[in-house]
């Protein structure tokens, strides 16, 4: 009977120091990848977002994305939609937070005002595509708990945890690759079910200044409506040197004209 | 001796052989019927498939409309689960706090894409320039009673969820499950969503017994047909009893009543393996078929056993002569029934609707392994069993029984009956053309069935079950926010608003309006549809912006923006209604919109409303074929083409009056009644068949004149005709017993146009028989 109480125990202390390594070790990961990018300070990249649906009907959305690196505070970002023709000139300004819902703010050039979206939901699609707007969003980590799943090779993989209650997902696993600055190789997406619902992975990776990797594609696709989204970044800029003051709502309203 | 008696000779020689041939090998006979039978079955495989696409061809040109606009936006099924608190109130804090937990559990639904509940519609408001996108009721349990009431007002205001998720008293509401089935194996994925749904509706119920819930939608729909082929299929065991019981009251022998049994039986497994061979999935109307096997196989065995027994009792030969003798006589009779019963069965093939191909092969192998069985297993048997019975000697001549009587009184007056008839059946053949198409599938279930129970309760107190949709184009990429296209769409949205048909329209015009008052700081005055392109597309992207997880307006709008979907839904509309208000609407847009705004109706519902006219159209060229082939086969069978084409009369005339009593007693026919044509004709040509072939032998081979032939006829095959019919009409009964409306109707007609075929086989044929004779020959 001892023996078998003692068995136990020995299995349960075993098995939460197990959990704790592995939550530790996949917090350590995310804290890893953060740290080797840091320091980019700000970039500008074009974008292009091809949608493309179950028979292959395809529609195109061209995007500037401004991004300011803050370390106190999530970081700033700043996209102009330059087509279609009719929303050429909208712009979304947001202030990501570490803790609590983000600030967003759009400008409508048709009636030249600044509208703020006062909305907790971050999880419905970006313009249509398969990418919501959580998935694009600046990544904190104060935004997930964490996991770490495996590794293989020089890749790792952590499961990731949503903390927003209204976030779409139960989790995501993100799949890094610890040789190559720990970028993102891949990351799939589980629904409120907790089915499979989308995966997205990085392609035409890129290193600039030497540091920071950028993917050149990034392809969405979602296994339940088996539509499919795919961003192409090109011209990449480092080198802008932005300010806060580029990321105001006066900001905004001068990057759609 | 023409070459035909040659034939008919041969044939007769061949079956004693045969017959002999079986009896001296029975046990060899009866081990290789009963291996092939076992090799038959275990590749049995019974699979059911309750998706209601199994109604549709391919080639459906409603089902390729349907799935092109769900290939557009988002292909969906769902599950609509209807809570009536007692307190006749939605808005206390309890309720709404109860309807967001099941919405949160909803959520995790196997497949489910989104949910659509009062507590999580995107309510949209404005504060100057601050733009408000959120639940309507989130966290209700914290909420004031004037925030309670806020959440009332709001919600009784909008549109988009009176009469669709909410009733106009608001005291009942709705949650809409929207899943997305792989549709890999529909077998699986729908028990799947619907056991869960089930056991999360229980939970709820517990915790929360002031709560009635009621379910529909097409998820329950699938599981409906489902189980209604589960319990049709135990329909099976019933008339497996009666069966039994049948053989033994007509053979009054415990030994005949096994071989019939084991004959059945094979029957059976043999088609059991045949659905596994061909990977059929059954449906409800194929879940039929051992019932149909069963009915129409125990004639075979009827047929020889009573004739086997009749030469022992009545004749005193011994066993093993009596049957040789009997399978002798009734080799080539039970060949030729089975065969036309085959043929009928077949002609399904030419019909637009899988489930009833796939009736039609089963029972067509089914009846061709019973004739096969009843040949060769069921004599060995006979042979092997220690059959005694005591000849009768008393009965010298038989008295004159009630068929003998029928005779005479036939033929006192063959032209007084031959008019009766004829006014009769024109009559009924006038009131046959009064029946109208309906296929409106949730009157497929009777009351007795949960889901139309529900259904009814849903459409009586909430919102409609049909719908129609439109996918409606502006003919250019982004161009639904043109001005011009929200004009158009938005005057739709009205003009369908008005139709009496009408119960909601969902439709992106509504969208338009809602954003653009919300931008103009909630003033009743913009809540039109913006007229400035850049505007509308610019709203559109801030309030698409700001919509949550699987409340998207992907599955109203496509990817290219060129596109946008209107859901229409209905009051419960018979077929033809259905039918004449979807061409109704479908005229409006191309009287009143642009070329690129014309869009045909598609929806489940409307594919169903026409499947009957196509089923019908179909089915017509296979009826000819299979008439002219079951002519064929008479005629030879006959041996006369005169006689061949006068049983076209009685073969066909039970049809028509069926369909007669039909528009007198519902009027409304649907799919499964379309068939029973090709069926009935295959079975109830057995009746003509031993009739005449009586009559011609004693015509020929007795030399009688036509109208004592006729009372022959009457005297030698009247009871096997009453007591098959009455087999017939049990079968058919039990199945009339279904409810699945399917199923059920054409069981009932067919028993009417079996009763019908046996009363014009006993009245009409015999006075036409006579009549005709009359011209040939003088007597």
């Amino acid at each position: 009977m001892k023996k078998i109480i003692i068995t136990s125990i020995a299995i349960a202390l075993f098995g939460t120091v197990n959990a704790q390594t592995s939550e530790a070790r996949g917090i350590e990961i995310a804290k890893a990848a953060e740290k080797a990018d840091e320091g980019f300070i700000s970039s500008i990249v074009e974008l292009k977002m091809t949608l493309k649906n179950k028979n292959g009907q395809t529609s195109e959305r061209l995007l500037t994305t401004k991004t300011l690196e803050l370390t106190a505070d999530g970081d700033k970002s700043l996209i102009v939609f330059k087509s279609p023709k009719d929303v050429k000139g909208t712009s979304t300004l947001t202030f990501t937070h570490k803790v609590g819902s983000d600030d967003q703010w759009l400008y409508l050039p048709s009636i030249k005002r600044v509208k703020r979206i006062s909305s907790n939901n971050k999880s419905g699609p970006f313009v249509g595509s398969e990418f919501a707007y959580e998935d694009l969003s600046s990544q904190e980590i104060e935004k997930y708990t964490y996991k770490f799943v495996e590794e293989k090779g020089n890749l790792l993989t952590v499961e990731q945890d949503p903390v927003d209650p209204k976030s779409g997902y139960t989790k995501r696993l993100v799949t890094y690759n610890k040789d190559k600055g720990y970028r993102f190789e891949k990351v799939e997406f589980y629904d409120r079910k907790n089915s499979l619902l989308k995966t997205l992975t990085y392609s035409n990776y890129k290193q600039y200044k030497n540091k920071y990797w950028r993917a050149g594609v990034f392809t969405m696709v979602n296994h339940q409506s088996n539509k499919e989204t795919v961003l192409n970044f090109s011209d990449y800029n480092f080198e802008s040197n932005l300010t806060e003051e580029d990321f105001s709502q006066a900001a905004l309203k001068r990057a759609g004209k | 001796m023409n070459a035909l008696k040659k034939m008919s000779n041969a044939s007769n020689r061949f079956a004693k052989k045969w017959a002999e041939f079986i009896i001296k090998r029975k046990w060899f006979v009866l081990i290789a019927t009963f291996i092939l039978t076992m090799g038959l079955g275990s590749q049995g495989n019974m699979e059911f498939d309750g998706d209601y696409h199994v109604f549709f061809s391919e080639s459906n040109p409603e089902l390729e409309a349907f799935d092109a606009l769900q290939d557009k936006y988002t292909k969906d099924d769902n599950v609509l689960l209807v809570l009536s608190p007692a307190n006749k109130n939605i808005f206390t804090k309890e309720n709404l706090a109860a309807i967001e937990e099941l919405t949160a559990e909803s959520w995790n639904t196997p497949f489910s894409s989104r949910v659509d509940a009062v507590t999580n519609f995107q309510h949209t408001s404005a504060v100057e320039d601050d733009l408000y996108v959120d639940d309507l009721s989130y966290e209700s349990s914290l909420k004031t009673d004037s925030e309670i009431n806020d959440i009332r007002e709001k919600a009784l205001k909008e549109p988009l969820l009176v009469n669709r998720i909410l009733n106009e008293e608001g005291s009942i509401t709705a949650i809409n499950i929207t899943v997305k089935l792989p549709g890999i194996d529909s077998a699986k994925e729908i028990p799947e969503v619907t056991a869960f749904v089930r056991n999360m509706v229980s939970d709820f119920k517990e915790k929360h017994p002031n709560f009635e819930i009621h379910s529909s939608g097409l998820v329950p729909l699938n599981t409906a047909f489902f189980e209604s082929s589960m319990n049709d299929l135990a329909l099976t065991l019933i008339m497996l009893i009666i069966v039994i019981v049948v053989t033994f009251v007509l053979t009054r022998n415990i030994y005949s009543t096994i071989a019939t049994f084991f004959v059945v039986i094979f029957s059976i497994i043999s088609a059991v393996g045949f659905v596994g061979l061909m990977g059929i999935k059954l449906t409800p109307p194929s879940s039929v078929f051992p019932t149909m096997i069963l009915t129409l196989a125990v004639a075979d065995s009827i047929h020889i056993l009573v004739t086997m027994l009749q030469k022992m009792r009545k004749e005193g030969l011994n066993k093993i002569e009596a049957l040789t003798e009997s399978v002798r006589l009734n080799f080539m009779p039970v060949l030729i029934t089975s065969l036309t019963t085959v043929i009928g069965f077949l002609t399904m093939n030419f019909g637009e609707v899988p489930p009833f191909w796939d009736l039609g092969n089963i029972t067509a192998f089914g009846m061709t392994m019973a004739f096969i069985f009843s040949t060769t297993t069921l004599p060995a048997l006979m042979a092997i069993f220690p059959v005694k019975t005591k000849a009768i000697k008393e009965q010298t001549k038989p008295k004159k029984n009630g068929y003998t009587l029928l005779g005479e009184f036939v033929i006192k007056q063959p032209v007084r009956l031959t008019i009766i008839s004829i006014v009769i059946i024109g009559g009924l053949t006038f009131l046959a053309t009064k029946n109208t198409f309906n296929d409106e599938f949730i009157n497929y279930f009777d009351e007795s069935v949960t889901f139309r129970s529900d259904t009814d309760y849903i459409s009586e107190n909430l919102t409609g079950i049909y719908n129609i949709e439109f996918s409606i184009g502006s003919g250019e990429s982004g161009g639904i926010n043109n001005p011009q296209y929200l004009q158009k769409l938005n005057e739709f949205e009205n003009w369908l608003n008005e139709q009496p048909e009408v119960v909601h329209v969902n439709a992106f015009s509504e969208v338009a309006r809602r954003v653009n008052r919300s931008m103009h700081g909630d003033d009743e005055y913009f809540y039109k549809v913006p007229d400035n392109r850049e505007e509308a597309a610019q709203y559109l992207l801030l309030y698409e912006l700001s919509l949550p997880f699987g409340l998207d307006l992907n599955n109203q709008i496509n990817v290219d923006k060129s596109e946008s979907r209107v859901t229409v839904t209905l009051k419960n509309l018979d077929s033809p209604d259905m039918i004449a208000f979807s061409e109704k609407v479908e005229k409006w847009l191309v009287d009143n919109t642009p070329p690129e705004m014309h869009a045909i109706a598609v929806s489940p519902m409307l594919m169903f409303s026409k499947l009957g006219f196509r089923q019908a159209e179909s089915m017509l060229k296979g009826n000819i074929i299979a008439l002219i082939l079951i002519s064929l086969v008479l005629m030879l069978a006959l041996r006369s083409f005169k006689l061949g084409m006068l049983s076209i009369i009685p073969n066909v005339t039970p049809v028509l009056i069926g369909f007669g009593f039909w528009a007198l007693y519902k009027a409304q026919i649907n799919t499964g009644m379309v068939i029973v044509f090709g069926m009935t004709l295959g079975i109830i040509v057995d009746d003509t068949v031993h009739f005449m072939s009586k009559f011609i032998r004693a015509r020929r081979e007795l030399g009688y004149t036509a109208k004592e032939a006729v009372v022959y006829a009457f005297e030698t095959v009247g009871k096997a005709l009453v007591t098959t019919t009455i087999v017939l009409i049990a079968g058919f009964a039990v199945l009339s017993t279904s409810s699945f409306a399917l199923n059920s109707y054409m069981a009932r007609i067919t028993v009417i146009i079996i009763t019908a075929a046996l009363i014009i086989d006993f009245i009409l044929l015999p006075s036409l028989l006579i009549l005709t004779s009359k011209k040939d020959i003088n007597e």
